[in-house]
């Protein structure tokens, strides 16, 4: 890493740390920690999406299996929520294990291996809705007691430290993936299964595990959303706006990149409140979405990364 | 090194490698040729197992391979590059080159270290930061043989490295292979261009229509008529060795 | 287990739902087939020509039997300017930018009738399409047999005029070699906006097929995106008699699962014939070989 982008990361992680302290109201932070959650679950999205190249629709699938996993252990069978976090992010990872194995034996890439996952997310949201231990369309409603031990928190800063730890973690795990042998394979399959092959990676097994470690951290995500609002149902655990935001958000930042997912959050995070500032009207903000998406395929295919790694470029330097 | 016997491969109702044998002694050059549509390139993805063959077998290095999966044919060794370049192509040279190295090298900086003395080797060694995307074809020829050679194969299926390069980048880059094969890897290549093959290869098989029809030196085959009429057409070994009168 | 004249009645609903499904399928096919493309929006756009209907149903009195011609036509003209102005534009030709594109297209429909029309679901009550007609032991409602006739009369139509027409030709010339077609002088740019905006057509006759007996909201883009898919994928990609089948299969499989399984679990029919078909074979019923 090249020692400017050493200084401009120190920044960031200090300037990250006292945000919560300047901002000046707990809506600002509360915007924050869904900023950096956003940022967290595009990462997951990102491991599968811009690293290996399978682009995912149905990522909400090991959100909602995540969720509904530390949510049932807890409100349920009575689990502290903090020993059900990591059941929630294996239970994500099993899922994502088995639908990869499931596609990718199948040989499903592009658009098939797209919409089947949309399709498993809608069989999951019609399960979740009709069984018994889900309570179906009811949701299920955590007790609210704000305890530090109990992964409640009345104020948004503790969230925030949280989340941003969760975002730090993505970090490395992305960053790790940029520099390790396994990376360097996802990196291959993306660009070219069959010269992947000819140079000796197991393509299937790859592509396999890294749906596992997606799912996982998808599903860990799922137990924060679950603490944070301390109410799922169906809808919102499997429902297809969150696939659409792990997607956006790694789109715009800069599909396989480390950085990408949280530089996408935060600009989307900006465009969402400055809708939200011009009209209550629903929608609006993911029409906008929706247009950018649009326009980042057509102008921009390397994100906003892409932009700025551009103009370095050009202007001679190397790359971190 | 390589024992292949037998090899038959069909698609639909055509018969495109049709009981091929083939030997590629440890340490030499060999030579696979034939004219357009002779069933080289699929005997190569037969043998490298990224198509089943229909019947019979493969042994390397004394161990069957018959059927294996690609990238179990490749981590026992024999590598091979494609006739159409596949580079992965918003990955710099370096990178591509590395994707090749990490099968033998479990860090970082060995990978890297490796990747980069094999480029080298090749004469990419000015070209390792640029993107693989933006390379000439003689570029996209040369990482497909980098790539490969960084997995420090035993074997080599080389298939038409030389294509679409100049007289002059032809010479360097007979000039790279016998370096590879003197540094102890064994080749096969399919080749078009005749004075890559000359210069390289000891022996040489020639396909035509799916099946072997003459093998032996380069200057022994040049000389047999079957192989002749394969390359231009029925009749033109006697036409040629009449004096060439009319037609 | 329901008797076999319940049965019976949930295969024949079925078969009458599924003549609407054969018309989606049909115009997604004809964008696959000719254009490559998976078209993401497909569903966000039959919810628009839905609220289309409904519209000018509830503001200008126009009955949707009446008002097919129109919103078929607009969604014409919609598809078009969308290919035009939008997914040929942008897409450079690459599979994964079109499927993007198409998502992105549909998150931005789906949420602008969000905006402008709330949440809401909407219905029409046409009167004359809710009396009940009687086939032998059946009685089903109007609207569905009205469905039924005119989604395949539609295709029959679409079927003929691709084989007799110029422009059908041109279609399927494009289809099958696109630089031979653009050789011998046909402007492939606007085929291609053709076969789009006639995919799109499809959707609007489809949508004043099922606004009678149905709802719209802006979910139902949605809800609809996986039944296309699921469609034309069970049919096997690209093949008009796979859209046929895969139609009426999918109303059949939504029909019987819903009788038995319940409304909400009887949903998931669906969404698992189109993994079964995937996972198993994934050329579809009718595809080609790959």
């Amino acid at each position: 890493m090249t020692p400017r982008a050493r200084l401009l990361l120190a920044l960031g992680a200090v300037a990250a740390l006292a945000l919560p302290l300047v901002l000046p109201s707990n809506y600002a932070v509360n915007v924050a920690v869904m900023i950096l959650f956003s940022a967290f679950l595009g990462q997951a999205w990102n491991i599968a999406g811009g690293f290996a190249g399978q682009t995912s629709f149905g990522h909400v699938v090991f959100f909602g299996t995540g969720a509904y996993a530390s949510t049932i252990l807890h409100a349920t069978w009575g689990w502290n929520p903090w020993l059900a976090w990591p059941v929630a992010a294996l239970a994500g990872g099993a899922v994502g294990l088995g639908i990869g194995a499931l596609a990718f034996r199948a040989g499903l890439r592009g658009s098939y291996f797209a919409l089947v996952t949309l399709a498993f997310a809608e069989v999951f949201r019609i399960l979740a809705n009709s069984a018994e231990f889900t309570r179906g369309g009811l949701g299920i409603l955590i007790k609210a007691d704000a305890r530090a031990a109990n992964f409640q928190f009345k104020d948004p800063a503790s969230l925030y430290y949280i989340a941003l730890a969760l975002v730090a973690a993505s970090l490395a795990i992305a960053w790790w993936l940029r520099r390790s042998r396994f990376g360097a394979q996802l990196a291959a399959i993306r660009e070219n299964e069959d010269a992947a092959r000819a140079l000796g990676i197991d393509v299937l097994r790859a592509k396999t595990l890294c749906m596992g470690i997606s799912g996982a951290m998808a599903g860990a995500g799922g137990t924060f959303y679950a603490q944070k609002y301390l109410y799922i149902d169906p809808s919102i655990a499997f429902g297809v706006e969150k696939s659409v935001e792990m997607l956006l958000v790694s789109m715009i930042g800069g599909a396989g990149t480390v950085f990408g997912p949280l530089v996408g959050a935060i600009a989307l995070g900006f465009v969402g409140e400055a809708t939200r500032a011009l009209t209550s009207a629903q929608g609006l903000g993911l029409v906008v979405y929706g247009m950018i998406l649009v326009a980042i395929v057509a102008r921009l295919p390397d994100g906003l990364i892409g932009l700025f790694a551009r103009r370095i470029r050009r202007r001679g330097g190397r790359d971190a | 090194m390589l024992e292949v016997r037998g090899l038959t491969r069909s698609f639909g109702g055509l018969k495109a490698v049709d009981g091929v044998d083939l030997d590629v002694p440890e340490g030499e050059i060999v030579g696979l040729i034939g004219p357009n549509g002779a069933g080289k390139t699929t005997c190569f993805a037969a043998i490298a197992g990224f198509v089943r063959p229909d019947a019979g077998s493969v042994r390397f290095a004394g161990r069957d391979v018959t059927g294996h999966a690609p990238h179990l044919v490749a981590r026992a060794g024999m590598v091979r590059t494609f006739q159409i370049t596949q580079p992965f192509a918003r990955l710099s040279v370096r990178e591509n080159v590395m994707v090749g190295a990490w099968l033998r090298h479990g860090r970082r900086a060995e990978a890297e270290e490796a990747a980069d003395r094999v480029a080298r080797s090749v004469g990419m060694g000015a070209m390792l930061d640029m993107r693989a995307g933006d390379l000439t074809v003689a570029g996209r020829k040369r990482l497909e043989l980098a790539r490969a050679l960084a997995t420090s194969p035993r074997l080599l299926l080389l298939d038409e490295v030389m294509a679409g390069l100049n007289p002059t980048e032809v010479a360097e880059i007979v000039g790279v292979v016998r370096a590879i094969r003197d540094g102890g890897v064994t080749i096969l290549l399919i080749e078009h261009v005749m004075q890559a093959v000359v210069s390289l290869a000891e022996h040489v098989h020639v396909l035509n229509q799916g099946r072997i029809i003459a093998r032996g030196t380069p200057a022994a085959i040049a000389a047999d008529p079957a192989v002749v009429e394969a390359y231009l057409g029925h009749g033109a070994a006697a036409r040629l060795a009449g004096g060439g009168g009319g037609g | 287990m329901p008797s076999i004249d319940i049965l019976l009645a949930g295969i024949v609903n079925g078969l009458a739902a599924g003549a609407v499904y054969v018309l989606v399928a049909v115009g997604l096919t004809l964008i696959y087939g000719v254009l490559h493309i998976v078209n993401f929006a497909h569903g966000s756009l039959l919810m628009l020509a839905m609220y289309a209907t409904y519209f000018l149903f509830a503001k200008a009195g126009v009955d949707p039997y009446a008002a097919l011609p129109i919103v078929a036509g607009g969604a014409f003209a919609l598809g078009y300017a969308l290919y035009r102005g939008v997914i040929g534009r942008f897409a450079h030709g690459k599979d994964e930018n079109i499927l993007l594109i198409t998502l992105g297209l549909s998150i931005a429909l789906d949420n602008l009738a969000l905006f402008l029309f709330t949440g809401d679901t909407q219905t029409i009550d046409v009167a004359h399409a809710q009396r009940m007609v009687e086939f032998g032991p059946l009685f089903l409602p109007r609207a569905k047999v009205i469905a039924f006739a005119a989604a395949l009369a539609i295709c029959a139509a679409l079927g003929l005029w691709m084989a007799r027409s110029d422009t059908g030709k041109a279609i399927r010339a494009v289809a099958k070699e696109r630089q031979g077609a653009r050789l011998v002088g046909i402007d492939v740019d606007h085929v291609f906006a053709v076969s789009y905006g006639i995919g799109i057509a499809c959707l609007g006759a489809a949508a004043c097929l099922l606004m009678p007996s149905f709802y719209v909201s802006p979910s139902s883009g949605h809800a609809f995106v996986l039944i296309a898919f699921t469609t034309v994928v069970l049919g096997g990609m690209g093949s008009f008699p796979g859209a046929l089948a895969g139609g009426f299969a999918i109303g059949v499989i939504e029909s019987l699962g819903g009788l038995l399984l319940g409304e909400q679990l009887g949903q998931i029919g669906i969404s698992l014939a189109f993994i079964l078909v995937l996972l198993l074979r994934p050329t579809g019923l009718f595809g080609a070989r790959r």
